[in-house]
């Protein structure tokens, strides 16, 4: 394995600058022991014959693996930016100068009612560090209110229709203070979108789409929303529009059509998702629905100074020590039993910094909030690729402390991956995906009782997004069962499955073929894909199509990076 | 004449009860049936006749048999030594062809007055299976005076004899009596049009099962659990007149999808086990009715667990001694009922023979196509080992033609000395 980089010159390189990332009053923070080194921007390597092997993620496992020389090129993800160096001065900051609002404390008040809502444990991934950024920023809201002598005040984790959060889950997201003073009386609680009496239908919006919310959300003085913006396609509208709302309101963007007309979920300016949910924004504020939001930011430290530093690092910088714990973490995990690796791998916490944090008006906080996320996470690219590659995680935004089954790997890959890019997907039209991932048909019962059956039952009739919303959706969103175990376990609702499918439907239609190498092929093969054992089988299999020599581009995702593709 | 023929050796019922678990395809070598050169029987008594079979076919019960697996109970209701083959259909004295109707009834047993089940044409409940001029034996192909169809001749009572239409042809009328069954116990079901129906296993009883509900009381909704694709799509085909499209599956597959075809609520004792592998696991509510084709203690189970509260539960699958538990039968009220054999259906208010609506069944929905394979009586452990893994074989009904040319049998082989071959 070479460690010299000698030929290893970007072609082109990130379009975020280095530098602080400093946003409100915070200052770029400084490892004990080091000199403040500015970090690297993202960059595109060209692959050639010095190129070591290559880290991929495979579940819970990892692949090195060397790529072809001379049509291969590999996008690194920028470093870390520097974190605030006092976060909690920021957000307090944040909240008492917002963006085209007025301060937090002058919208509080004696006997009015407050709803918090917060985004759930989807975010971030892995799990933050304890303190989670949530429980700072809603500490600070919580002295704020009580300086304000608020006491009519409701906590809802805004989950949608993802599943109910643990105590174990939210005590880890908010604090045991915030819990024990909150959730004994009932006021910290997971969103309901299944309470009939708990919702309420609050208009149209020109387009027809109906908006649904939260009763106590809607019905208060405030609502103040808490994100934690991991990639562009949160925050905004989206948080209040699907994450209080209910199955009804969420259709009218979570389908096939919208998914298609949507490139990508992660450029708002082109994204019919987001359209569709700022028109659902315009209601709410036609309705009179008073939102403060408050959008945070983190880097893209997710593996720290510890042994799991190497996975963010570039291969031709390893060190023998990198090289070492690489070999040491990889044939540990090789050996553990799928369980244990895990429960290992789901207690990682990442010790993220927080980059930037605005409060206020929903639009303009987050305008700045997106400008944020872009600075640490694009990356420019120069054309497409025939066949792209990426090497998929153990843990995606619907599998925390639980399993990633095929569905979420489809998901994770079609969805979430490939609509990692502005301008033009890293692939091109027709062009071939590739993904490692062991892919095995195993769900967890109690999380994904839809999921089971949509496998068994659904993709056994057909992988066609279209065919599968107009046949089974309605049967699925209602379903008793399922809605049970929404409301009373800790269950994704019954349509959450075929939101999963319509995610990856744009790379559906976009792509000729869909590889992945490692995955059990029964199971690969019910999702619609191709199995392969090896990355070479993948590529070959991919030649058949796409003719000799094809380029190939690997996206190297974790840490997260976006490609900006001109 | 040729005939295969049971003797009482309680030796080799032990041998084939464990080969047939151990090596299923030595249990016939090692077990009680042997290919055997007889005198002609004489007749019970002079309104008796002798027939000559021409396809025999080989069910469920012979197999259980003839690898001693059959309930005790059957001890005093057969008598020994018998030729198996109870799916005839042969030549009359005359040279007509005939299907045999196989239960010994009062009237074959030449007992005068009948009992009330025969008066009333049902064969199958027959109180008096043991008298008359015959010995013990329930069917034709249990009983020692008799014969039965696995020979090149056997003994019936006139009354027992069908003719068998022109158009049909042997293999379509070796599927008259099976078929009977299937729709004896269709119709006990009494299914109503609005009501869901489960049927568990998808072989030849299955089969036919589902194509006479089809035929005569298709349900609303239907929902088969079929092992193996062949079985699943002849699911599918013959059960067209529902009002929705039938939901096949595969067997362990069957409560997940009964539940969320019917809405319902799937309980498990153990949340954290994959429904599939939770053998506690079950419905609040289920299907209106459910026909048990397997007769298994599992089939029974998941039976019990997928059917609705009041609901009703048909085995007609050969049950034997197994181990269930019955909670759920009386927590649930649901009413479990046996479908045997055949005799008299009530069509649209009027009697009719079983075996008459079977014929007609099996010429309107082609079930001959359902016999896969027919082997000579020489190379009967081959037939046996077939009709014992048809399903997987990709096959339904297997059956002897007496009528091909006896060839030596082939000599039986283990894989291993095959594969040493």
């Amino acid at each position: 394995m070479s460690q010299q980089p000698r030929s290893h010159q970007p072609r082109s390189t990130a379009s975020g600058k280095s530098g602080s990332g400093k946003s409100g009053t915070g200052k770029p923070a400084q490892r004990r022991g080091q000199q403040p080194a500015a970090p690297r921007p993202g960059l595109v390597l060209d692959v050639d014959r010095s190129t070591p092997p290559v880290l991929l993620h495979s579940g819970e496992q990892f692949r090195l693996e060397r790529l072809p020389a001379g049509r291969s090129r590999i996008i690194y993800p920028p470093e870390p930016l520097p974190g605030l160096e006092h976060p909690d001065e920021a957000i307090r900051d944040a909240l008492l100068n917002p963006v085209d609002s007025d301060p937090l404390p002058a919208q509080l008040f004696s006997g009015m009612k407050l709803t918090i809502a917060f985004d759930d444990i989807s975010l971030p991934l892995p799990k933050m560090r304890r303190p989670d950024i949530r429980q700072r920023v809603i500490e600070a809201v919580l002295d704020l209110a009580a300086d304000a002598g608020v006491d009519d005040i409701h906590i809802i984790a805004a989950l949608a229709l993802h599943r109910r959060m643990t105590e174990a889950e939210l005590r880890y997201c908010l604090g045991d203070r915030i819990y024990d003073a909150f959730a004994p009386r009932g006021q910290l609680y997971n969103h309901d979108a299944e309470d009939p009496e708990g919702m309420v239908m609050l208009g149209e919006t020109r387009h027809g789409e109906e908006v649904q919310m939260s009763k106590r959300a809607a019905e208060s003085d405030l609502i103040i929303y808490v994100n934690i913006n991991l990639v562009s396609m949160d925050g905004g509208w989206k948080s209040t529009a699907t994450g209080l709302s209910g199955y009804q309101g969420i259709r009218h963007h979570h389908n096939v059509k919208t998914m298609r007309n949507t490139k990508s979920f992660m450029d708002q300016e082109n994204s019919e998702l987001h359209r569709s949910n700022w028109r659902q924004g315009d209601v709410l504020k036609s309705a009179g629905i008073n939102i403060f939001q408050i959008e945070t930011t983190v880097n893209n430290d997710l593996f720290g100074d510890g042994p799991l530093s190497v996975l963010a690092k570039r291969e031709w910088e390893w060190s023998a020590k990198d090289r070492a714990t690489f070999l040491g973490v990889k044939t540990g995990l090789d050996r553990l039993p799928p369980s244990s690796r895990r429960r290992i791998l789901h207690s990682w916490e990442a010790p993220y910094a927080l980059t930037s944090v605005h409060a206020g008006e929903v639009e303009a906080v987050h305008k700045l909030t997106t400008a944020e996320v872009y600075k640490q996470q694009l990356v420019s690219v120069e054309g497409q690729t025939d066949i792209v590659l990426y090497g998929l995680p153990y843990v995606g935004p619907y599998n925390v402390n639980s399993i990633m089954n095929p569905i979420l790997v489809m998901c994770l890959g079609l969805g979430y991956f490939f609509n990692m890019y502005k301008g033009k997907p890293v692939v091109r039209e027709g062009g071939v995906l590739i993904m490692t991932h062991p892919t095995t048909n195993e769900f967890h019962p109690v999380h994904h009782p839809s999921y089971i059956d949509f496998f068994e039952q659904v993709l056994a009739e057909t992988t066609d997004p279209i065919e599968i919303e107009q046949r089974f959706e309605t049967s699925f969103a209602t379903d008793e069962w399922y809605r049970h175990l929404y409301r009373t376990s800790h269950a994704y609702h019954g349509v959450h499955p075929f939101y999963m499918w319509y995610w990856g439907s744009h790379a559906l239609e976009h792509l000729s073929q869909v590889i992945i190498v490692g995955g059990d092929p029964a199971t690969v093969r019910r999702l619609g894909f191709r199995p392969a054992s090896t990355l070479a089988d993948a590529l070959e299999m991919a030649s058949d199509v796409l003719g000799p020599d094809p380029s190939i581009t690997y996206v190297k995702n974790p840490p997260l990076g976006m490609a900006d593709v001109t | 004449m040729k005939a295969l023929v049971v003797d009482y050796e309680i030796a080799r019922f032990g041998a084939a009860l464990i080969a047939s678990t151990l090596r299923p395809s030595s249990a016939t070598r090692l077990g009680p049936l042997k290919l055997k050169e007889l005198d002609p029987a004489e007749l019970p008594s002079a309104d008796w006749v002798r027939i000559a079979p021409r396809m025999a076919g080989i069910c469920g019960s012979d197999l259980a048999t003839v690898h001693g697996k059959s309930s005790r109970w059957f001890e005093t209701i057969v008598s020994f030594p018998f030729t198996p083959g109870h799916e005839v259909v042969a030549d009359d004295p005359d040279g007509q062809r005939v299907v045999v109707e196989p239960v010994l009834g009062c009237v074959a047993r030449g007992l005068s007055p009948l009992c009330t089940a025969c008066a009333d044409g049902r064969l199958g409940n027959c109180e008096r299976i043991t008298q008359g001029c015959l010995d013990a034996g329930l069917q034709t192909g249990f009983c020692c005076d008799t014969g039965g169809g696995w020979s090149t001749e056997m003994l019936a009572h006139p009354s027992q004899l069908h003719p068998v239409p022109d158009e049909l042809s042997d293999s379509a009328a070796v599927m008259i009596e099976p078929t009977a069954c299937g729709l004896h116990a269709a119709l006990s079901a009494d299914v109503q049009p609005d009501e869901t129906v489960v049927v568990i296993g998808a072989g030849t009883l299955g089969l036919v099962t589902i194509a006479a509900l089809n035929r005569w009381s298709p349900p609303k909704q239907l929902i088969v659990a079929a092992k193996y694709s062949h079985q699943q799509s002849f699911s599918r085909e013959f059960s067209s007149a529902s009002a929705k499209p039938t939901v096949v599956c595969e067997p362990a597959k069957l409560i997940r999808v009964v539940r969320s075809t019917v809405g319902t609520h799937l309980l498990s004792s153990d949340r954290s086990l994959h429904p599939d592998h939770d053998p506690h696991s079950r419905l609040s509510g289920g299907a209106d009715v459910t026909i048990d084709c397997v007769g298994s203690a599992e089939s029974l189970r998941t039976a019990l667990a997928v059917t609705r509260p009041g609901g009703r539960v048909i085995m007609v699958g050969m049950p034997g001694v197994q181990t269930v538990d019955l909670t759920p039968l009386w927590q649930r009220e649901i009413s479990l009922s046996g479908a045997y054999t055949y005799g008299t259906e009530i069509i649209q208010g009027a009697p009719i023979r079983s075996f008459d609506l079977a014929a007609e069944l099996v010429a309107a929905a082609d079930l001959g196509r359902l016999v896969s394979a027919t082997y000579p009586l020489t190379r009967f452990p081959e037939a046996l080992a077939h009709a014992s893994s048809s399903g997987s074989r990709g096959g339904v009904k297997i059956a002897f033609d007496l009528h091909s040319p006896d060839y030596p049998a082939a000599p039986m082989l283990s894989t291993r000395k095959a594969a040493r071959r």
